[in-house]
């Protein structure tokens, strides 16, 4: 869908070039939800804006199904960027215009009938969840509501390609959420592609299917969401792992379990994402003679199942426990035992 | 009893005096108008980084303006005596101060507009470009649209400026309520007069005033 090659973007000030893109390739295929993760000028939200030229690249190419953005003429490139929605993070909205005229702009510069126009709009209001405010002004509207208009008017042209700059950085947490949920709607309902940049590894985790963790305007590191999740490679995304994964309470419950828990064993059970083995602990307390107690743990829902890490306690015969581990060792979740204790 | 305390005072030439200011007022302020936000968009437009950026074109246009707005509207009008008599066929009257009026008036509001425009927010303008809209769909939907109730307030300090500029054209025979006060009331030593055209034109000046931050306020959906 999207194919990038070699891009390069260098920013000439007077003292010294700045390099904020550094020959980059990235693969995108149609219809996934693909986010690019990296801290301020890291280079990510240049990089957005070169997928629709907002910035002219200095080197290398872009092609969106099938089109070369890099090499297209004025009038084209003006065609092509009608099928190419944005969504910024301050919303930039019309305030002189109502949310249903702000969402007609793009509708009015595609040269729609005012009479498809109306209706495609009340279409979008619909889509986003905005009935009954079409005739305020931004400035009536909270974080959310602005954005959710944002929304709406980058889709009005029926764009294959939604460009999210940050787009949730300047909401708070519940209406993020509320916001992805609604990208991970239009994503399934519309088969839209989304690439999103953002450096919250939360919003990476609920909505992605694929990132990109970007460094000095290179991508450091790439792959599903999950497979980052679990072994990531560099330390700039070791750190944003943290960020939703990181567990400062771990180490001092571990003392305390240590303490504890003089007989039986402690077992860390390693959930690395497959929904199938989230009965686990019933399961084994189903299958063997054995008393289960939770005492720490974090797990994380991903896109592509569970991930997380669970602290149990199992109280029981002592070959029970081994017929348990082996169990447990067959199914996808990994488990270790934690050997200061007895 | 008006007449006991403005003995010098006729009431028909006030009449025409006060036409003859609006008259001058209301034509010189839509050509101030026009040209004005010409000279604003390609100040603005022309800038480095701006959507027509043109290093030439900036600096002919900010000069024009700098020049005309350095030059004292008395000394203005003399000078333009040739251009106005070329123009209008006279130097004498109200018709015949407008050129001057407008010229000396639109670099200034210019400026205005040019500061107006600065002040629209570049992601609205950035998202009109990621929508693929024309430069001149820009312009006319996101820039003037977006600055309106700048563009509005900077106008309506324009027009008061340009009542002031009315005046001073009356001390050389445009007509209205400057030329009469000049030279039916001090000339004539008749301060009646003098005081009575100056109330008129202060009333005008508020009327304006109160007009112009109306519909500033009512276009205004920040």
């Amino acid at each position: 869908m999207i194919s990038i090659k070699d891009l390069s973007k260098v920013f000439h000030t007077k003292d010294q070039d700045v390099t904020a893109v550094d020959h980059l390739d990235l693969n995108i295929e149609a219809g996934e939800i693909y986010g690019v993760i990296g801290y301020s000028g890291a280079g990510k939200s240049t990089f957005i804006r070169l997928l629709n030229r907002l910035e002219d690249p200095t080197g290398g190419s872009i092609t969106i199904d099938g089109q070369e953005i890099t090499s297209m003429s004025k009038n084209k490139l003006r065609l092509a960027r009608q099928e190419i929605g944005m969504i910024f993070q301050h919303f930039n909205l019309l305030w002189s215009r109502t949310v249903r005229d702000n969402i007609a702009f793009p509708l009015e510069i595609a040269g729609v009938p005012k009479d498809k126009r109306r209706a495609r709009v009340m279409e979008l209001i619909e889509l986003v969840g905005l009935k009954g405010r079409e005739n305020a002004y931004p400035s009536q509207l909270s974080g959310g509501q602005k954005q959710r208009v944002g929304i709406a008017r980058a889709l009005a042209n029926n764009p294959k390609v939604l460009l999210c700059d940050e787009a949730t950085s300047a909401l708070d947490p519940e209406t993020t959420d509320s916001i992805l949920d609604l990208l991970v709607d239009i994503n399934e309902k519309l088969g839209l592609t989304i690439i999103m940049i953002t450096h919250e590894m939360h919003v990476i985790r609920k909505i992605c299917h694929r990132v990109a963790v970007m460094e000095n305007g290179k991508v450091v590191e790439e792959g599903e969401v999950l497979d980052v999740f679990l072994h990531p490679e560099q330390a700039v995304t070791k750190k944003f792992v943290d960020q939703v994964m990181g567990d400062p309470d771990q180490e001092y419950s571990l003392a305390l379990i240590h303490e504890k828990y003089r007989s039986g064993k402690v077992l860390r059970l390693h959930f690395v994402g497959e929904s199938t083995n989230q009965a686990l602990i019933s399961e084994l307390s189903r299958k063997f003679n054995l008393a289960l107690n939770i005492l720490h743990g974090k797990i994380t829902q991903t896109q592509k199942g569970a991930y997380g890490t669970l602290f149990v306690h199992v109280e029981g015969n002592k070959d029970e426990i081994e017929r348990a581990q082996i169990y447990i060792k067959q199914t996808s979740v990994e488990v270790e035992v934690i050997p200061n204790v007895e | 009893m008006l007449s006991n305390l403005f003995p010098n005072v006729e009431v028909e030439d006030m009449v025409t005096a006060t036409y003859e200011t609006l008259y001058m007022t209301i034509i010189s302020v839509a050509g101030t108008l026009v040209l004005g936000i010409l000279l604003g968009l390609v100040l603005y437009l022309s800038r480095p980084g701006g959507l027509w950026e043109n290093k030439l074109l900036n600096w002919v246009t900010a000069a024009f303006v700098n020049v005309f707005r350095a030059i004292p509207f008395i000394i203005l009008i003399l000078l333009l005596f040739p251009f106005t008599d070329f123009l209008m066929g006279t130097i004498r009257g109200p018709k015949a101060a407008i050129p001057a009026l407008i010229i000396g008036a639109a670099p200034f509001y210019g400026r205005l507009v040019e500061i107006a425009l600065k002040e629209v927010d570049k992601g609205v303008i950035e998202a009109a470009k990621s929508m693929g809209a024309k430069t001149s769909t820009i312009i006319s939907k996101v820039l003037l649209k977006e600055s309106l109730p700048a563009l509005v307030s900077g106008l309506t300090v324009t027009a008061i400026a340009l009542i002031g500029y009315t005046a001073v054209a009356g001390v050389i025979g445009a007509g209205g309520l400057g030329d009469f006060a000049y030279f039916y009331g001090f000339q004539r030593s008749d301060f009646d007069v003098v005081f009575v055209c100056t109330i008129l034109i202060v009333l005008i000046v508020f009327i304006f005033q109160f007009v112009g931050d109306a519909v500033s306020r009512s276009i205004d959906k920040r």
